[in-house]
């Protein structure tokens, strides 16, 4: 049976909780990862493993968060993405809403992407297909 | 002083688990400051002593390939105080384990009792996100390390 969207959300919202410390009340679907709910690097991949364990799923590399794109000069000019990195964040990561970052894809602003709301998209296509 | 926080494995399961003991002694001089009229081991070298023992766990697993550095205490709780005298028990187990990371869940027994939890995250340097360069011999497994574990496998320095 597929798993309804605020089944999602509600275990989303404990795996955050467990793993940035973080109250319920503030993990809202529009709150971001880093801005409101603290993450750094080394959560993001934490968030990974506890919603592998937590829905049964697998996330590949790069996959939920991209991976190694700013480490690659042709994607990066002057501290913003270039459009064939746009182009190649966009397809490792459908799931991300650029309608404001494409406007100015400042990489320090790329972070702001990341919000609540991301992961419940994004494990839910994984839950439900 | 050395910076090594355990005393002797007990087991070590490669890729699953490890055991290790610590023997408190009032011989440590850091007791003395922590406190001076109540020495207690400090709940950051337990936690330390989890972190080597999680540590080198994470590296056998891939063969000490890797530079496993401490990255995150995602849970560190505990229930009683350690004096001198006591024996630690670290018990870790490998939860996942990733070219970039691994996650490890630890048990704290105070001679035999469970008295904690220490979960972990540790990172592979090499593998980091920024693209950071490290020195290419591997700084962390030296041979102080590797050798509490002879008997158990057999383990080198890259």
């Amino acid at each position: 049976m597929p798993m309804t969207q605020d089944e999602i959300f509600q275990k989303v919202k404990e795996t955050l909780v467990e793993a940035l410390g973080v109250d319920e009340e503030e993990v809202t679907p529009q709150a971001t990862l880093t801005s409101d709910l603290g993450a750094e690097s080394i959560d993001f991949l934490d968030i990974v493993f506890r919603l592998e364990k937590s829905f049964n799923i697998k996330i590949p590399p790069g996959d939920l968060f991209p991976d190694n794109l700013l480490n690659n000069p042709e994607y990066v000019v002057n501290g913003k993405l270039t459009p064939a990195g746009l182009a190649k964040l966009k397809e490792s990561t459908p799931h991300l809403d650029f309608s404001n970052f494409e406007k100015d894809p400042d990489v320090s602003k790329m972070p702001e992407l990341f919000k609540v709301e991301t992961i419940v998209k994004y494990v839910s296509k994984k839950v439900n297909g | 002083m050395r910076w090594i926080w355990i005393d002797r494995f007990l087991e070590f399961k490669p890729g699953h688990s490890a055991k290790a003991i610590k023997n408190v002694s009032l011989a440590e001089e850091h007791l003395h400051d922590h406190w001076e009229d109540f020495p207690v081991m400090p709940t950051s070298l337990i936690c330390e002593g989890m972190a080597q023992t999680a540590g080198i766990l994470v590296g056998q697993a891939r063969d000490f390939k890797e530079k496993v550095v401490l990255a995150k205490i995602s849970k560190a709780e505990f229930s009683e105080l350690v004096l001198p005298g006591d024996q630690l028990t670290y018990h870790a187990e490998l939860q996942t384990i990733t070219p970039q990371a691994a996650s490890t869940h630890g048990t704290v027994y105070r001679n035999g009792q469970i008295i904690g939890t220490v979960d972990l995250m540790f990172s592979h340097v090499d593998q980091n996100m920024a693209g950071l360069k490290f020195p290419k011999e591997n700084f962390v497994f030296t041979g102080q390390f590797l050798r509490l574990l002879a008997g158990f496998v057999e383990a080198r320095a890259q």
